[in-house]
């Protein structure tokens, strides 16, 4: 409603603006608005020059090797091959890990952060969690080095192993540095990201719709499943898809703990690679034209798909904002 | 009764997870941050800020030359994308309709999702291919473009929340629009236009994977523009992964610093955007 009104006001404003610059200084107002115009479209530009740049430089890799680097999953540069296939799966496991684990934990502080902490407590947990979003990659990466990944070894894949080792996924030997621990790590990163975008979305579910599930008998935790998390779900999702998004690209944390070895494994103790980690890790060190070639495409795939994926869930997030407009008028 | 007895205690057990999850995240914090300040603080002297890195074995040494690196690859991309994204902020919320606006409002918060390495790998493209070497300048481009979509929607925000009655009324008076905007909404909506870049800068005042291959990194002092220079980021992570314990302590102390200075500069946004609300 608040926003609502907002636009409108800017409507008239434009409107008196109009008028009145025929009168006063109207080379003064056209060279602002030009420049103003100018900063919009440089920002548009940005985007397209992305887009344009990182095609053009993958080029020679593409019309080279093509997407067939996709379905080979052989990475030597010395001996000429170049499969991308273990990246492109190490980035997918490692972020379903991510999404399994920080997706449900982050929900539910969404929900505890925007209707079950008691008000004086909301405020600061919402600040903490926020502030886990500010630490930068590359601590969470020593972090993870130094303490996650002896602790992962020492206890957690042994008690994975114990309990669910009939399953090939919890197999082998533990190595700490590995898929599950780049994955875990993953997922301390995006809790953030979902728990503050799902708390806005459930937020903004209007108090009604609450209101009339409890009159209607329901227990709290039945208001919020059935009232308040189907009404704000693709919000949800959309929140889901952005902290995938982040996943996907993450790279300095993720190379310091995935164990940097281009292999397809069962287990998700073994160590693997990610699209992300492999730039960070060997784009320095490429030689030759065909190596760098094929790193700058992987970087351009990852571009393009985080583009796709953040898009997608753009859209779905502010679709439950515009209804939520529309409903109250 | 009995199954409204078994629906209550559903409930208060589903309730109970839900705090159990936010006290994890919050400890979560809490435990990372305490253990980077226990192995970070003993890292920390004067020579730490003031020296350049000694090879192993050395005692001493520290990494005056990245700090001066990160500081001015950062303001070198502060100065040319906040201003640029202020004022695409300031026409979004003054003048942004029709497809335009909806198109660079989108695609800002589109690119505020893109993989900041992928950022990296243009500027390489776009800056040190070209010019055949590392730079701190292409690690500005880099950085430049992580902060640009965060600026312009902050902006976009605090110029939206000043109320459209100060402009009439200066329009009212005479002033031209570019002065009525220029001299009334904008010190109004400074503070948010201010936390705007402060968040920015917190933003990428951590980031080293674009810096990876534009940046850089170097040992000595370089000029931090044209030539391959160190930045604090980048040292965390080339002496975390190094074999050495001396380096993984000065890794440490880098950890430390940095996420006293981010942090430091997330409380100041706040304190400024709190300020408005207190007048």
């Amino acid at each position: 409603m608040q926003r609502q009104s907002v636009e409108t006001q800017s409507v008239a404003y434009a409107g008196v603006s109009r008028k009145v610059r025929r009168g006063h200084s109207p080379f003064g107002d056209r060279l602002f608005q030009t420049v103003l115009l100018g900063a919009a479209w440089f920002v548009l530009l940005v985007v397209v020059a992305l887009f344009v740049e990182l095609i053009v430089a993958a080029w020679p890799g593409i019309s080279s090797l093509g997407l067939r680097v996709l379905g080979n999953a052989k990475w030597d540069p010395n001996d000429g091959s170049f499969g991308v296939l273990a990246f492109v799966f190490g980035t997918l496991v490692t972020s379903a890990i991510a999404l399994l684990v920080a997706g449900p934990i982050g929900i539910a502080v969404a929900l505890f952060l925007s209707d079950l902490a008691p008000r004086w407590l909301r405020q600061p947990t919402g600040m903490l969690v926020e502030l886990l979003a500010a630490v930068p990659s590359v601590v969470y990466g020593l972090w993870g080095l130094f303490v996650l990944a002896p602790v992962m070894r020492g206890y957690l894949e042994p008690a994975l192993s114990k309990s669910l080792g009939f399953l090939p996924l919890f197999q082998g030997y533990f190595y700490g540095v590995g898929v599950l621990t780049a994955g875990m790590l993953l997922a301390i990163m995006v809790l953030p990201t979902v728990a503050a975008i799902s708390r806005d979305v459930f937020n903004a579910v209007p108090i009604e719709q609450r209101e009339a599930m409890l009159a209607l008998g329901a227990t709290r935790w039945e208001m919020l499943s059935k009232a308040v998390v189907p009404y704000a779900r693709s919000g949800v999702i959309g929140a889901l898809v952005l902290a995938l998004g982040r996943a996907l690209g993450e790279a300095m944390a993720v190379v310091m703990v995935v164990g940097n070895k281009p292999a397809i494994s069962a287990s998700l103790f073994a160590p693997g690679y990610t699209m992300a980690s492999v730039l960070a890790n060997e784009f320095t060190e490429a030689t030759g034209q065909q190596y760098l070639a094929v790193l700058i495409e992987i970087g351009a795939l990852l571009f393009i798909v985080s583009f796709i994926i953040n898009a997608g869930a753009r859209l779905m997030v502010r679709k439950v904002a515009t209804e939520r407009r529309a409903a109250r008028g | 009764m009995n199954r409204l007895a078994l629906r209550k205690a559903w409930s208060a057990f589903m309730i109970g997870l839900a705090a159990l999850s936010a006290g994890i995240a919050a400890a979560t914090l809490v435990v990372v941050v305490l253990y980077v300040v226990s192995k970070g603080a003993p890292a920390l002297s004067v020579s730490f800020f003031t020296h350049l890195p000694r090879p192993v074995g050395v005692p001493g040494g520290g990494v005056a030359n990245a700090l001066l690196g990160s500081v001015v690859v950062i303001a070198l991309a502060s100065v040319v994308a906040i201003p640029i994204g202020a004022l695409a902020g300031i026409y979004l919320a003054l003048f942004g309709r029709g497809r335009l606006a909806d198109a660079v409002r989108f695609l800002s918060d589109v690119l505020t999702g893109v993989p900041s390495i992928a950022i990296g790998v243009f500027a390489y493209a776009l800056v040190v291919l070209p010019t055949h070497h590392f730079s701190g300048a292409s690690a500005s481009v880099a950085l430049g473009i992580i902060m640009l979509p965060i600026v312009v929607r902050t902006t976009e925000e605090a110029v939206r929340l000043v109320p459209h009655t100060i402009r009439e009324g200066a329009l009212a008076l005479g002033m031209p629009t570019w002065k009525a905007v220029l001299l009334v909404t904008l010190p109004v909506a400074r503070p948010g236009i201010t936390t705007g870049a402060l968040l920015s800068i917190a933003r990428v005042a951590g980031e080293s994977a674009p810096l990876l291959f534009t940046a850089f990194g170097s040992q000595f002092w370089s000029n931090p523009i044209s030539s391959p220079t160190a930045a604090l980021p980048l040292v965390i992570f080339q002496y975390a992964i190094s074999p050495y314990h001396e380096w993984q302590q000065v890794a440490w102390g880098g950890a430390l610093l940095l996420i006293f200075v981010i942090f430091a500069l997330n409380l100041a946004a706040r304190l400024v955007l709190g300020a408005k609300f207190a007048r």
